[in-house]
């Protein structure tokens, strides 16, 4: 049977405690929340964390709210069937409670937290693999490692961003609270990512935990999330395409914005497809060319995984 | 790192000495001897290990006994009642819902979860609510009928269904059409 | 009704006058005898079993895909606080095989290692954690030898060898068999059609990994409890390995978490368990990771065919020429099996008067291949039945009626001398034909929906035994006891098929009592006469026949005692109601309990055995061994497809399965062998596959080896045909293997009814689709799969006559009354 190595673990009770002590403990501690992605990894030995700090007891981050003017407050805590089966989030956010509700399968979803999936490390099947199996490639850059063997050439990591949720956050324009031991700042979801698969957390210090994820009002935008993956569970996705729009009266696509999951280290937002989307109907020729405005966007050295 | 820890398991208050990286699925396994939750990959990519946590089907092999402390946890020694199998348990007895049985006990805790909250699902919704479970001896087909079935049975006293098995056992099962 | 609690009904069929007509227990739908132990989750499987002082042992994975091994340090891993013993290949060099042909496995890998993930080392410790850390303090030094990743490579590369054995080079296995003049039989033909084919490999993936525990006594006695499918054979390759007499070792098989073939060879860990138990004086269990489990494999041999077929006009087949080419992995596992079962049956369905194999098996640098559902006939039948749709379409034949007409004959030979006893064929075409509405359907449909049929046969276990021997296949023993209650007992393991119960039902109806009045006990070398195992879907003929013969016997003697009281003789009682009763006047009888008391006060104890040995083959050629078997099952299926042109995305709504099982003992456990392998055929058809990349399992875990959910899974209408066999128990055939075959093909068959284009390569993944889609757009062959086979030497053929084809009642065998 696959175990855990083994750790200490630390069940903070305030957001403080939390982050006094990754900062006290360095950078061998790392948050738990759900579990599912950070376990997994902790047993393939890809993680090896020697404090873990459980967010658990912390009541400051559960919760779903509607703040101000109709918009929402999630707490990072809140697991992803609760995001997906809430009913004022289903009306006002369906491509994110949808997202939400196609992550993995139900039990996982049942733990897996909606900051958490933000947060899912990035995926190579070079790289999620065992210990013995890395062992016997001679191990990747992520971890242990020199070359990324998906690109043996490339300067760079090229595990992808593989979180269902995060795609759809960046395009309704969400927010994170970040609260770390130098304070609290709020940014731009799209701002956590960095730009290759091993800091693929960069806008966020190792020391700071998200407390709050800030959705703007609906205000008239519509959203979807469509996955592709290989089977209706478990897997994650091949693509991730969300899509949050606003439309005229008439049907004319007033503003839009088109995010694109698992195709980079972070979720990929693609401007110039979802320009062509802007003054017209979603009519099939339309979509067509969209699509086709996408698959041009997509990363240079990423073809299909070999 | 060991830590003492208190489980509520099928009613009963546990208190185990254990390292804290031990997982449920361990812990329950190993150190409570209820063998029944089984294991197909310990990295939450089968569902053979569910149990309930407060009603809701988890993976054991993904989760820390220090996190579930004081929450309701059932595992398929917990199904029956006062030695009365569940409803459930009979019906995947009876249709042959269970051939090696291995991915059962998981099953049959994400069954009942959604029965708990869905009286009367529709075949579609126990495919959803089953979805993170793998099986691979039965095609899923009998399970699906099994669950329907239990769902419209109501629970039996022990006399009524202690000759439901015996029944089945000896004379055959009952065979609904799927409607 | 009688107030006993006894249901004295009796089930009514329409079976020949030869057997039981009227039975009270075969033909019900009964909850498996063990099904409530499973949903209490008090069922044992090897992991859940506990000892006192138990240790745990893991093993070390090679690094490397094909290596010398120049060194193996063990010191650090042994200095360890907490490890108990270490052990090396050195330590187990004995080496063993399920087959007598291919010994060639070690334990662990003595001086070369021949796959990444063979175990090196083996560490026992106190706990499971100490074990896997010394596995990182051993260290062990290669001198890397290239690798060799596929059949093609295997076949240019004679230098490096994998096996120094063999036919030569890495080829493992040749064989070339002829029956009747092949080419006249094309020359002859007014079409001939010439096809290429591949099928992946895949995994069984057994939701249960695989486990064992092994306890040595002080008094030198080695008890093993095991998820395996083999007892026996385990009993005997640990006797080899371990140099122990085999009446020092118990093998007990637990119940195994799903088997599919998978749990059908002696195995590193349950050697080194035993081997680990013996140095240590403790308890040891093994129990392997989901990863280990990819590299333990013996699963689906990837095959890569060529077939031609003549026909006439008048639909008859004139001749076929097959050749299959296997990629084995590095040991032989069941391999010459398996290269011989991808010719051995394509014979038993259609009449090919006149017909040529040749196949060979290479050895390559991954898991060895070996015994999975089906065990070597799903890729031939794959081959078979899509090139057979492909002449239908261009002779403009309906695939249903054609395949009607072509279906072989009921007690006939065929031309490789295999002996068909009864053939459901027709009748299962015509069923699920009607209840799919094919005829409504095919090439009727929208683009992007489509039907497809296909049909296959498969044996109920096979005639001969693994390692030679005169000796039954399997036997069952019943003891009866003073109070009424039955025990047999077997050597079957039941994998959830549904064996032991099998066993109940069978003994009950002999004896007249309930399948719940029937202890059954199995799968235990010190308790059970032998069965080889739950393979080849052999056990419930061939211990359904042993068990009735044995409760015969005891029946006899419980017959003779109550006789004198019922003042008749045995001749004319019946057992039936938990009675034994004159038959002209079966008011008159006694009590079941009554009788055994009776009996064993004139008899003394009342046990008695049975044993069954499958018929003489008719074949006398070298290779006849392979393909024979007491009687074959036949489906048909239909599979309805949707395919999404734009994506390659392909959806199946429902399949259709008609199966002749001779007799259906308990309809319910027949229906659950088709659909489970209904599912396993679709898994296998559309995503499962075992691949490799930079010489490693690309993809070793449940996650990324994609097995399909409830959400993937199709409506599953299955359909049961009885012929009532003569050899079956009660008439019964097999049911466990079978239906898988034809339904990759059929689904193939579907694609090209929906979107015309042929996809010749399992898995039908979508861009294989939308490859074949674009070819299509550009008018070139509309189709995906492989181009060539690399060119071989093949041996000269074995030279054998074909026998008519015709019915031939002499084939029937003499009637006995079960």
């Amino acid at each position: 049977m696959l175990r855990l190595p083994p750790f200490e673990y630390y069940a903070a009770q305030t957001v403080e405690e939390a982050v006094t002590a990754l900062r006290d403990y360095g950078p061998e501690a790392m948050v738990v929340a759900g579990g599912t992605d950070l376990f997994p990894k902790m047993k393939r030995r890809q993680m090896e964390p020697k404090l873990l700090v459980g967010l658990r007891g912390i009541r400051d981050l559960y919760g779903i709210r509607p703040v101000e003017s109709g918009s929402y407050r999630l707490g990072p805590m809140a697991t992803l069937t609760q995001v997906s089966l809430h009913p004022e989030l289903r009306a006002a956010y369906p491509g994110l409670t949808y997202a939400a509700g196609v992550v993995s399968s139900p039990q996982l979803r049942n733990a897996g937290t909606i900051g958490g999936n933000l947060c899912v490390d990035t995926r190579c099947t070079y790289y999620d693999q065992t210990y013995h199996w890395r062992k016997a490639i001679n191990f990747c850059m992520k971890k242990d490692g020199e070359i990324c063997w998906v690109a043996p050439g490339s300067p760079r990591c090229w595990a992808v961003s593989s979180s269902d949720t995060a795609p759809v956050f960046v395009a309704l324009g969400a927010r994170v609270r970040l609260v770390g031991p130098k304070g609290e700042r709020v940014i731009p979801v799209g701002d956590l990512y960095g730009r290759d698969g091993i800091r693929f957390l960069a806008g966020k210090r190792p020391d700071e935990i998200i407390t709050d994820i800030l959705l703007p009002p609906p205000d008239g935008w519509e959203s979807v999330y469509v996955k592709l993956r290989r089977r209706g569970s478990f897997d994650f996705p091949i693509l991730g395409v969300a899509v949050a729009l606003r439309r005229h009266e008439d049907g004319t696509v007033t503003e839009a914005r088109i995010v694109l999951g698992a195709v980079e280290s972070y979720p990929l937002e693609v401007p110039e497809a979802a320009a062509t989307l802007v003054g017209n109907r979603l009519e099939p020729d339309v979509i067509e060319a969209t699509a086709k405005a996408c698959f041009k966007s997509r990363p240079a050295p990423w073809t299909t995984p070999t | 790192m060991k830590q003492l820890v208190a489980l509520r398991v099928n009613g009963e208050l546990h208190e185990v000495y254990v390292p804290v990286h031990k997982t449920l699925l361990e812990v329950l396994r190993e150190d409570l001897g209820l063998t029944g939750t089984k294991h197909g990959c310990e990295l939450g990519e089968c569902g053979t290990c569910t149990v309930l946590v407060d009603g809701e089907p988890i993976l054991s092999c993904l989760t820390l006994p220090v996190e579930v402390q004081g929450r309701d946890i059932i595992t398929v020694e917990g199904l029956a009642t006062q030695g009365v199998p569940h409803p459930l348990q009979v019906a995947f007895a009876e249709l042959n819902a269970a051939q090696c049985g291995y991915c059962t006990p998981g099953m049959l805790m994400s069954a009942k979860a959604l029965l708990d909250r869905n009286p009367d699902p529709a075949p579609d919704e126990v495919r959803e609510a089953l979805a993170g479970n793998l099986c691979r001896c039965t095609g899923y087909v009998k399970i699906v009928d099994a669950v329907r079935l239990a769902a419209r049975r109501q629970q039996g006293d022990l006399g009524a269904v202690v000759e439901e098995i015996e029944r089945a056992l000896n004379e055959g099962v009952v065979r609904e059409p799927g409607s | 009704m009688p107030t006993n609690g006894y249901d004295d009904r009796k089930n009514r069929s329409n079976l020949g006058s030869h057997l039981k007509q009227e039975t009270s227990v075969v033909g019900r739908p009964l909850m498996k005898v063990d099904a409530m132990s499973k949903v209490t989750g008090q069922a044992i499987y090897a992991d859940d079993i506990h000892l006192p002082r138990m240790a745990y042992a893991r093993l070390l994975p090679s690094t490397q895909p094909h290596a010398r091994i120049v060194r193996v340090e063990t010191s650090k891993a042994e200095a360890l606080p907490g490890v108990l013993a270490v052990i090396t290949g050195r330590d187990l060099p004995i080496k063993y095989g399920i087959l007598p042909v291919s010994q060639d496995e070690t334990a662990l890998a003595v001086d070369k290692v021949r796959f990444v993930g063979e175990p090196v080392a083996a560490v026992a410790a106190v706990d499971e954690e100490t074990a896997e850390r010394a596995l990182e303090l051993i260290e062990v030094e290669y001198d890397p030898l290239k690798p060799i990743m596929s059949i093609e490579e295997a076949l240019e590369d004679t230098e490096v060898r994998i096996q120094e054995y063999g036919h030569g080079g890495n080829i493992h296995k040749m064989v070339s068999l002829q029956f009747g003049d092949v080419e006249a039989g094309f020359a002859e033909a007014d079409y001939v059609r010439e096809d290429l084919f591949f099928y992946q490999g895949n995994n069984h993936l057994a939701m249960e990994e695989h486990s064992a525990v092994a306890h040595y006594s002080p008094d030198g006695k080695l008890t093993l409890w095991s998820a395996t499918q083999t007892p026996h054979y385990v009993h005997r390759a640990l006797a080899k390995v371990l140099e122990l007499p085999p009446s020092r070792i118990r093998v007990i098989a637990c119940h195994p978490g799903g088997g599919f073939g998978g749990k059908s060879d002696p195995f590193h860990h349950e050697i080194c368990a035993a081997k680990l138990a013996m140095l240590t004086g403790r308890p040891v269990k093994i129990t392997l990771t989901r990863e280990e489990v990819f590299y333990a494999h013996r699963g689906r041999h990837p095959v890569l065919m060529w077939v031609k077929t003549g026909v006439k006009k008048t639909g008859e087949i004139t001749a076929m020429h097959f050749r299959s080419m296997l990629d084995g992995g590095a040991y032989g596992s069941y391999g010459v099996a398996t290269t011989y079962y991808t010719g051995a049956l394509q014979t038993v369905t259609y009449k090919i008067p006149r017909y040529k194999f040749e196949g060979l098996r290479v050895f390559t640098n991954k898991p060895p291949c070996g015994p999975k559902r089906g065990h070597g006939t799903p890729q031939p039948r794959f081959a078979l039945e899509v090139h057979l749709d492909k002449i239908c379409e261009e002779m403009g034949w309906d695939p249903a009626e054609w395949r009607q007409q072509q279906a072989c004959e009921p007690f006939s030979l065929t031309a490789n001398h295999l002996r068909i006893t009864t053939i459901g064929l027709k009748e299962c075409i015509e069923k699920v034909v009607a209840a799919s509405g094919f005829r409504e359907k095919f090439r009727k449909l929208p683009y992007g929906r489509g039907v497809g049929l296909a049909c296959s046969a498969y044996l109920s276990g096979a005639n001969l035994p693994i390692y030679w021997n005169d000796m039954p296949h399997s036997g069952a023993m019943v003891k009866v006891d003073r109070g009424g209650g039955v025990t047999v007992y077997c050597g079957s393991t039941d994998i959830g098929q549904g064996s032991n119960s099998v066993l109940a039902y069978v003994v009950a109806e002999v004896l007249g009592v309930r399948p719940q009045d029937v202890a059954v006990v199995t799968a235990d070398t010190d308790l059970t006469p032998v069965d080889l195992g739950s393979y080849s879907s052999r056990v419930t003929v061939m211990t359904g026949n042993a068990a009735i013969e044995a409760a015969q016997n005891v029946r006899e003697l419980l017959f003779q005692a109550a006789a004198d009281e019922l003042g008749t003789t045995s001749d004319q009682l019946d057992a039936a109601g938990g009675r034994i009763f004159r038959r002209d006047d079966p008011g008159v009888g006694l009590p079941f309990a009554k009788v055994a008391q009776l009996a064993e006060a004139r008899f003394g104890t009342l046990a008695a055995v049975g044993s069954f040995t499958p018929p003489k083959t008719p074949g006398r050629y070298k290779g006849a061994g392979v393909g024979p078997s007491p009687s074959y099952s036949y489906t048909a299926c239909v599979v309805e497809v949707d395919v999404d042109p734009e994506t390659g995305w392909v959806r199946v709504p429902t399949v259709w399965i008609a199966h002749d099982i001779g007799r259906a003992l308990n309809p319910i456990l027949v229906e659950g062998q088709a659909e489970g392998s209904v599912y396993m055929g679709l898994g296998e058809a559309l995503m499962e596959e075992q691949v490799f990349r930079r010489n490693l399992h690309k993809i070793p875990s449940m996650l990324d080896y994609k097995s399909p959910t409830f959400l993937e899974t199709p409506d599953i209408e299955t359909i049961l045909v009885e012929t009532n066999d003569p050899h079956g128990p009660f008439g019964a055939k097999e049911a466990g293997q079978g239906p898988l075959l034809p339904v990759p093909p059929a689904l193939c068959n579907a694609i090209y009814d929906a979107v015309g284009v042929r996809i010749d390569e399992l898995p039908v993944t979508p861009d294989k689709i939308l490859k074949a889609l674009e070819r299509k757009a550009k008018g070139q062959d509309p189709r995906v799969g492989p181009t060539r086979m690399p060119h071989v030497e093949w041996v000269e053929p074995i030279y054998v006559e074909p026998p008519d084809l015709r019915h031939d009642p002499s084939l029937m065998p003499a009637t006995k009354p079960t």
